[in-house]
């Protein structure tokens, strides 16, 4: 069992494919639940605290804008802990955690940089290009160990 | 642990999130359910969950679609009740791929042979826009 980061990191088809195949997904809402859902809140309600922006400065500079930081402080650490990576390019309807651009841009080049199996797809238009999607998901996740 | 997780049905399935629900309530596990448009989301320890998880797929096993929720169900932080109305950050990605879904829903149930999908146009590559520009000026 591999641990695969998708991006988006929010998406249910590529996080449900990659449980599927019975790897695991390495998502943000995982990253958001230990925050939220942490006994010792200290910053109520969303347990966000100064700690975040700065554990952020491992992936990002200080003169970057501390939402970049502060996403990537969910992020960061999850693509260190990746195994492989399935990445959809423009899915176009980014919101949310996900909804910044230059954060997207990072976590995009940290995984490339980071030198693990990476599968490049585009969003399916229609049933040729679905079968296609999850033929060569199978393919990917089928060969990794 | 408590996790929460999100199962999310596909228009085209024959299974409905009141069916999903129903199954839950006549089950053995101890875990929280709401009902929701797309599905339902459910609350409860990492292993009841997972277990849990498995038995609803069967139902249909290509129509049936899992995902991971940080907060609980009607956390008070997302809750829309809570809010003032609107729908929550997360719903928009659901609600995006959920129109996708029957199409992977019917690629997931496909046992033939993959179609040849001719490559969608890319931008042209800077190397060779610099030499088109090179060609040109020279």
């Amino acid at each position: 069992m591999a641990k695969v980061i998708v991006y988006p990191p929010t998406s249910m088809i590529l996080s449900d494919l990659v449980e599927r195949m019975g790897h695991k997904a390495l998502v943000v809402p995982e990253a958001v639940r230990n925050l939220v859902t942490a006994n010792n809140i200290q910053s109520p309600p969303l347990n966000v605290t100064p700690e975040g922006p700065k554990k952020g400065l491992r992936y990002a500079a200080v003169d970057v804008p501390s939402g970049v930081r502060g996403r990537m402080s969910l992020i960061g650490p999850i693509i260190e802990e990746s195994e492989a990576a399935i990445i959809v390019e423009d899915p176009g309807w980014l919101t949310g955690c996900s909804g910044c651009s230059r954060t997207n841009e990072l976590v995009r080049l940290l995984i490339r940089t980071k030198g693990v199996p990476v599968l490049d797809l585009s969003y399916p238009t229609n049933d040729a290009e679905a079968k296609v999607f999850v033929q060569k998901i199978k393919a990917f996740l089928g060969g990794l160990k | 642990m408590l996790i929460t997780k999100y199962v999310i049905t596909s228009s085209e399935s024959n299974i409905l999130p009141s069916d999903i629900a129903m199954k839950i309530y006549g089950s053995k596990y101890d875990v929280v359910v709401k009902e929701t448009c797309f599905g339902v989301v459910i609350n409860g320890e990492e292993d009841v969950i997972n277990a849990l998880v498995k038995e609803i797929r069967a139902l249909d096993p290509v129509g049936i679609f899992i995902k991971d929720r940080g907060f609980p169900p009607g956390d008070p932080r997302r809750c829309r009740g809570r809010r003032g109305g609107g729908a929550r950050p997360g719903f928009y990605m659901i609600e995006s791929e959920s129109k996708i879904l029957p199409m992977i829903s019917r690629a997931l149930a496909w046992e033939g042979d993959i179609p040849v999908v001719p490559e969608k146009k890319r931008p042209l590559p800077i190397g060779r826009l610099e030499e088109i520009i090179k060609e040109d000026l020279s």
